[in-house]
């Protein structure tokens, strides 16, 4: 199970990076998404993977005997795919805005003219 | 006292709420909470700082949950100084923002949103848990990302895309490097990480963890060549906007670097240190250089910031104690002078009806006294010998010079007499020249912009007067630095009791 998601895992950053690299700014924020997705899944392997046991302490509060999975790594990533989500909901509406502002969701014509000195 | 450190990020998540509860009509309540809410950072981060002063080291665990399983908020000389800053420059940005001309901006909920802003800053000083310092950032992040979107020009905009895009890829980077060091360490609470990750051999294998959070905070604090952003976004803000951004974002950056290096990543330093040279000494020439070629007040004071930014980085990067102690004195100074002079600049806009210096002109003349009231942070800034700029730079470079960093030294001269060559470039341009014609006609002073002025000069003329007490706490801020294990025991024998 660790060599596929590692295997996805390489894949989204390979596809995140490529998309981060382009021109478009949709595609830059798509690129964006892939990344903080593949962060998620690192997350999730390095707490290890463990099939079939339970995150659970007794009632009393004691600490689970035996093999127990680590709920850590879940409400990490829980935490990060709640922040993720909004940052990106912003992050789209603001390039619906800049879109209509600036007339091109194309990176290159960024320039900072709106920033003129004279 | 350990309540201070809880009221320090409660009071402006507070504050925003009870703006939230006021609507969004009443823009009169709206500033009175800011201004109440700021005065409270304002008096809990000073007392916080008189607290600590001694070295104690405040810690909350919230939830009462045994260490290292719940997050510790841990208020040590170092954060608690950060907090005061904070505070003072929370609350000269409400005074200015008290007087200003009614804006859109405000009906959109300013107010709250920088209340919010404040809180994260104060979150990420006080945290004591690595994926805590995550979320305070993205408090911070989605605070400041709403604030600059809603400045609305098209200029802001675009501002706006480039300061989103690269944070977001920061973050990422953040929470990569988290991912690896909790599957090496089992663990994010910063003191517990000090423990484990204690030899070299322990901590094998979390090597490309410290390098990505070297490069996620130093995107954050705009080091080089990670700059790219800051002078494509920051002077798209309004001027007290500005100063807030200025003053005290990117050194959440710094500070995170400080903590995490001398806390988590203690052993990785070693191989570190000359990439951090490298970084200090080519950030402080780059900014510098591109401030020199700007004409537009704002775009000249922001490519400073990544100048002085390489000054702190220099000294983390010598690491010995009193490089700390003086990398220290020069945040709380950078902080204080660049915020007044963002507020400065909002005033001259105010009277000459523009930033870009070719459209300013005859302020002196006009007004000798606001020629003085500029010159205070100016001349600080630049390190002229009373001020306190002057100290700041003088304890890095005694303390390079005692290391035999020859280069180091040189290279912080030169860059410190091209910043004093930008500060009398706007001198030059928005003071003595006469003013140009058809220039905006001046209409009556902004007030309270001008309090908040004098009160961030007041304060750097006070740290000029006495540098001795700053210098102290400064020295026990970098003790807590270099040596750790003081923190850590802190944290560690708190146990369950809240």
């Amino acid at each position: 199970m660790e060599t596929l998601l590692s295997i996805l895992t390489g894949l989204l950053f390979a596809l995140g990076v490529y998309l981060l690299l382009r021109r478009s700014l949709v595609q830059v924020l798509l690129g964006i998404m892939f990344l903080s997705h593949a962060a998620n899944l690192v997350i999730f392997v390095s707490g290890g993977l463990s099939r079939d046991v339970a995150p659970m302490i007794g009632v009393a509060g004691e600490m689970p005997v035996g093999r127990y999975a680590d709920p850590l790594p879940q409400a990490l990533i829980l935490t990060a795919i709640v922040i993720g989500f909004g940052l990106l909901a912003f992050a789209l509406a603001l390039v619906m805005r800049a879109q209509a502002r600036l007339g091109t969701d194309d990176v290159d014509e960024l320039q900072g003219e709106g920033l003129d000195e004279s | 006292m350990s309540g201070l450190v809880t009221a320090s990020i409660l009071i402006p998540f507070l504050g925003a709420a009870g703006q939230a509860i006021a609507g969004r009509r009443t823009y009169v309540l709206h500033r009175l909470i800011t201004l109440l809410a700021t005065l409270g950072l304002c008096g809990v981060g000073l007392a916080l700082v008189v607290g600590t002063r001694t070295g104690v080291v405040e810690v909350v665990h919230s939830g009462g949950w045994p260490v290292p399983l719940g997050i510790s908020l841990v208020g040590d000389a170092l954060s608690a100084l950060m907090v005061g800053v904070c505070g003072v420059v929370g609350f000269a940005c409400a005074i200015y923002l008290a007087g200003a001309r009614r804006t859109d901006l405000e009906a959109r909920g300013l107010h709250p949103l920088l209340l919010i802003l404040l809180g994260g800053v104060n979150g990420a000083f006080l945290t004591g848990d690595a994926f805590n310092l995550y979320v305070w950032f993205e408090v911070m992040l989605i605070a400041s990302f709403v604030l600059l979107g809603l400045c609305g020009e098209k200029a802001a905009v675009e501002a706006s895309v480039k300061y989103v895009v690269i944070n977001l890829a920061s973050s990422v980077l953040f929470l990569i490097a988290l991912g690896l060091l909790y599957g090496k360490a089992g663990t994010l609470n910063f003191a517990d990480l000090h423990v484990k990750l204690a030899t070299p051999e322990a901590a094998a294998g979390t090597q490309s963890a410290a390098v990505l959070m070297l490069v996620a905070f130093g995107i954050k604090a705009g080091a080089f060549p990670l700059f790219m952003w800051l002078p494509a976004s920051y002077p798209a803000l309004p001027a007290p906007l500005g100063a807030v951004f200025a003053g005290l974002l990117t050194k959440v950056g710094v500070y995170a670097i400080m903590r995490v290096y001398s806390l988590v990543f203690a052993v990785h330093v070693q191989w570190l240190q000359p990439l951090l040279w490298w970084t200090a000494v080519l950030t402080m020439i780059v900014g510098v250089f591109g401030a020199a070629s700007q004409m537009e007040i704002r775009r000249v004071l922001s490519f400073h910031i990544v100048s002085q930014i390489g000054y702190m980085l220099a000294g983390i990067a010598l690491g010995t104690r009193a490089a700390l102690a003086a990398t220290v004195f020069y945040i709380v100074h950078h902080i204080l002078v660049k915020a007044n002079l963002f507020f400065l600049g909002g005033v001259i806009e105010n009277r000459c009806g523009s930033m870009a210096l070719k459209r300013c002109g005859g302020l002196y003349a006009a007004a000798p006294w606001f020629g003085v009231l500029f010159l205070i942070p100016a001349m600080s800034l630049g390190g002229i010998p009373p001020l306190s700029g002057f100290f700041a730079k003088f304890g890095l470079l005694q303390e390079a010079l005692r290391m035999e960093e020859g280069w180091l030294t040189a290279v912080a001269l030169g860059v410190g007499l091209l910043t004093l060559y930008s500060m009398t470039k706007i001198w030059r341009e928005a003071f003595w020249k006469a003013a140009p014609e058809g220039m905006a006609l001046a209409g009556p002073w902004p007030r309270l912009a001008l309090v908040a002025c004098l009160l961030l000069a007041g304060v750097t003329v006070g740290i000029s007067l006495q540098p001795q007490a700053l210098i102290e706490m400064a020295e026990q801020a970098a003790k807590s630095l270099v040596e750790p294990q003081i923190y850590v025991d802190a944290v560690m024998k708190g146990g369950a009791e809240p």
